[in-house]
């Protein structure tokens, strides 16, 4: 009922011409520096006219759209020339894990990445020379979340144990990394994705618990929570903008909401997919976001046309996109799939440029590296492979 | 008889765009040619090859033989396709192997839970025809059934003997197709140990959509509204074109492809030339010369000339004051307030009065974002004056005249020659040596070293 009430006072706020966004938090409990809706309810109200109602300003807003005659990216993009033959190639491939890889991220020095796997473990590698540099075992199994952090001196990680604990990186071969492990983020559901901000200092994290957060490493405080998503978080990505005070999650409820960092507010929130949003990534200007969908399709949704502007899908394509990545120039999207295959992705023509074989199970990560050269995938097939 | 019980599940999704392809495939216009198959000496009605899939994908979707028969293999795979030849084998076999469309009834789809009665009654029939000759798995699955749903035991061996009765009354073709359609079914769900288990889907995810009305969010108003930037990602994509070494290449050879990394040791940012491509890149928007270490090492040196580093140093501690440990931003914010705010600072940077009130009633209470404002207003200053006529001063010029443009080499004569594969140290490691070193940190120096690449 609380949420009843929340969104009519937000539905109401924004009627009477007030920009933005209240979100309606959850949890009443948690102290939020940001604006709260006021709770009032007409007497009048009740579920069936408050879904009315909200039905009723969608359509309006449809209808407004449509109005701009906007158009699709593709379309704007037909005189451009289309793309050549692509070939890409497995260059490397990672052996290591005892089970399936849910997740990898890259180090800046452009060729370590850490991974980690269903069965806890969570691995360093030097990608270029397939060198194991370090190896760490959770106490806990689907470690769905890892990250490096941009100084390349630890890691962060986490899954089913519902926290973010972060490993600094010791090069004493005797040392037991799980020793100075840190535990920063606690969450009430797994840990879906984890992401240093510009710093080692703070760790932005997604849940199973339906809400993001921001935490502070050094003392494992909460600095800001992000309520608004119906369903579990299932990733987010933080946006590449001068002011660097954004990101966007996406989740089960099938949205994706963009969030500002300071306030905790959702400023901007797109649903459009048909099913669960399992990869969430920025175009390299910031100005726009894929996302990868258990609907067989990906899409592009445009920020300041504050719109979907692109549909990847093809018919021959029937499993979900579980992770997705431009690559440098943001004319190529990657795309990981659950039917093991890598669907390449003309950006602005919308086609696809080429498909990619050679995992022999799910592809569950997929990120393209620092400088662009190569791209590297994650699957239940137990392997990384390293793509150029 | 099977008893069912409906209930909600994210599986729901995943199976309905794979449905609509098998039901596509079954349309009788366009569907696959359905003819008789024969099996030894059966004749199996309303059966297809397995070229018949391959081929019909291919046409249906536009695409190529490796990803029909990968589609293909799938749709076996989830138990919506079936063998008749080496039933056991649920693979696509791009040959005139027989294949059958699975019953509707037994689609995972439907997600009846595969109860264990269910399977104790196939695990009888199955023993009861074999007299007793079961595969390993299958033996010790019926052996544990009969322990542990003991007190069952007399229905199931009763119900297995009725379906066997059943079925003995039926045509040979018929009964073949049946027990080839249960035996895909139980496969599925009982998948040998060792083998794909098409059910495993990771850790729940708990839909609250079902447990919770959700009322849609509406989002940025129609105030908001603008048309989309027609061409601001074509014109991106074509301005970084050259710089992606997916689209362009990589001078002067991608290190992943050759094993060389002259590429990496060209780009360090201790490098004293850096590329041309790199100086270019800096040029584009002022973003990207600030978040390249080099390039903001650079253009400090221009704004030193210029006698207005302090700005950058001032943007520098700020962005250390935001992306800092939350323990330090009282004595940082005080620091940065002596340094580059206070009357008479030696580094004096020039805020406007509004932005200077406003943080200054901001100090009272010192958060990571009490500098935001101030901040902004310096990064913008800078962009909008420093940036476009360092771009234009001797300093940059000269940057780009004596930047290096290696060649890209031409593909290796003997490509079977491997190159041997650098280590690079470990950026830790680089961390760790320089802190040994006591290297003094400045104040307003970037928090966050990059890690440096040497070859």
């Amino acid at each position: 009922k609380d949420d009843v009430i929340a969104a009519a006072s937000a539905a109401r706020a924004r009627r009477s011409g007030r920009v933005g966004l209240a979100t309606a938090s959850r949890s009443t409990s948690d102290p939020h520096p940001a604006e709260m809706a006021t709770h009032e309810l007409h007497p009048n109200d009740t579920l069936t006219t408050l879904k009315m109602e909200s039905e009723n300003l969608k359509a309006k807003l449809e209808e407004e759209r449509a109005k701009l005659h906007d158009v699709e990216l593709h379309q704007v993009a037909e005189k451009i020339e289309a793309l050549g033959q692509f070939v890409m190639k497995t260059r490397r491939t990672l052996k290591g894990h005892g089970n399936k890889v849910l997740c990898m991220d890259w180090c800046k020095d452009k060729r370590r990445i850490v991974s980690s796997s269903q069965d806890g473990k969570v691995i360093v590698w030097d990608a270029f020379t397939t060198n194991k540099e370090h190896a760490v075992t959770m106490p806990c199994t689907w470690v769905m979340a890892c990250a490096y952090a941009p100084s390349g001196c630890a890691v962060a990680c986490g899954g089913l144990d519902n926290k973010c604990s972060v490993y600094p990186l010791s090069l004493d071969k005797n040392e037991n990394l799980a020793a100075k492990k840190k535990s920063v983020a606690m969450h009430t559901n797994y840990l879906s994705a984890c992401s240093f901000t510009n710093s080692d200092m703070q760790i932005l994290t997604s849940s199973g618990d339906g809400t993001c957060a921001l935490w502070d490493v050094e003392s494992g405080q909460l600095l800001q929570s992000f309520h608004g998503h119906g369903a579990d978080v299932l990733c987010l990505d933080l946006a590449p903008s001068e002011t660097g005070n954004t990101f966007v999650s996406g989740g089960c409820d099938k949205k994706a909401n963009v969030w500002d960092m300071r306030s905790g507010q959702c400023i901007q929130s797109f649903e459009t997919h048909e099913s669960d949003i399992n990869s969430v990534r920025y175009y390299p200007s910031g100005d726009a976001f894929a996302s990868g969908s258990d609907d067989a399709t990906c899409r592009l949704y445009d920020l300041r046309a504050d719109r979907e502007v692109a549909i990847y899908s093809k018919e021959s394509i029937i499993f979900g996109a579980s992770s997705v990545d431009f690559s440098l120039s943001g004319r190529l999207l990657f795309g990981g799939y659950n039917d093991y295959t890598i669907n390449v992705w003309d950006v602005l023509k919308g086609n696809r440029v080429s498909i990619l074989f050679g995992h022999e199970n799910r592809v569950s990560t997929l990120r393209v590296s620092p400088d662009g050269t190569a791209f590297c995938s994650g699957s239940w097939d137990h392997t990384l492979r390293i793509w150029a | 008889v099977f008893t069912f019980i409906l209930k909600f599940q994210h599986d729901h999704k995943v199976s309905l765009p794979m449905e609509q392809v098998i039901v596509a495939m079954q349309d009788p216009d366009l569907g696959i040619k359905m003819k008789n198959q024969r099996l030894l000496i059966t004749v199996i009605p309303h059966a297809m090859t397995g070229n018949d899939i391959v081929e019909w994908l291919m046409k249906k979707y536009s695409i190529m033989e490796e990803e029909a028969l990968h589609v293909g293999d799938l749709l076996v795979r989830h138990g919506y396709i079936y063998p008749l030849k080496e039933p056991r084998n649920l693979v696509l076999r791009p040959d005139e192997s027989p294949y059958r469309f699975q019953t509707p009834y037994f689609w995972s789809s439907q997600q009846w839970p595969a109860s264990e009665l269910d399977y104790a009654i196939y695990l009888t029939k199955k023993n009861i025809r074999k007299q007793g000759q079961l595969i390993d798995y299958e033996k010790e699955n019926y052996n544990l059934l009969h322990k542990r749903i003991n007190h069952t035991w007399d229905f199931v061996v009763m119900q297995a003997k009725e379906q066997l009765r059943a079925s003995k009354q039926r045509r040979k073709a018929d009964r073949i197709v049946l027990e080839c359609q249960e035996q895909a079914y139980w496969l599925i769900n009982r998948p040998p140990p060792g083998a794909f288990d098409i059910r495993e889907h990771g850790p729940e995810r708990r839909n609250r959509l079902t447990s919770r009305v959700q009322l849609v969010r509406l989002h940025s108003f129609i105030i908001h509204q603008k048309k989309i930037h027609d061409r601001t990602f074509i014109k991106y994509s074509e301005q970084y074109f050259s710089h992606d070494p997916m689209m362009h290449g990589c001078p002067p050879s991608n290190p992943w492809i050759t094993d060389d990394i002259t590429h990496w040791a060209l780009n360090t940012n201790t490098v004293s030339t850096p590329t041309k491509l790199r100086v270019e890149r800096w040029s584009f928007r002022f973003m990207e010369l600030l978040s390249d270490p080099l390039g903001r090492l650079k253009f400090m040196e221009y704004l030193e000339k210029e006698f207005s580093a302090e700005n950058l140093c001032f943007w520098e501690a700020c962005e250390d004051i935001r992306h800092g440990e939350n323990s330090r931003i009282p004595q940082k914010v005080q620091e940065v307030y002596k340094q580059f705010l206070a009357p008479g600072a030696s580094k004096w940077v020039n805020v406007d009065s509004k932005t200077m009130e406003k943080t200054l009633e901001g100090l009272r209470r010192p958060n990571r974002f009490v500098m935001d404002d101030a901040q902004m207003h310096i990064y913008f200053l800078m962009k909008k004056d420093s940036y476009p006529r360092y771009l234009k001063s001797d300093l940059y010029k000269n940057l780009l005249v004596k930047a290096i443009a290696p060649q890209e080499t031409k593909r290796s004569v003997f490509p079977f020659m491997r190159r041997h594969r650098h280590s690079s140290p470990n950026p830790a490691l680089v961390a760790q040596a320089l802190e040994e070193d006591g290297k003094a940190k400045r104040l307003g120096s970037p928090r966050i070293t990059s890690p440096a690449t040497s070859p």
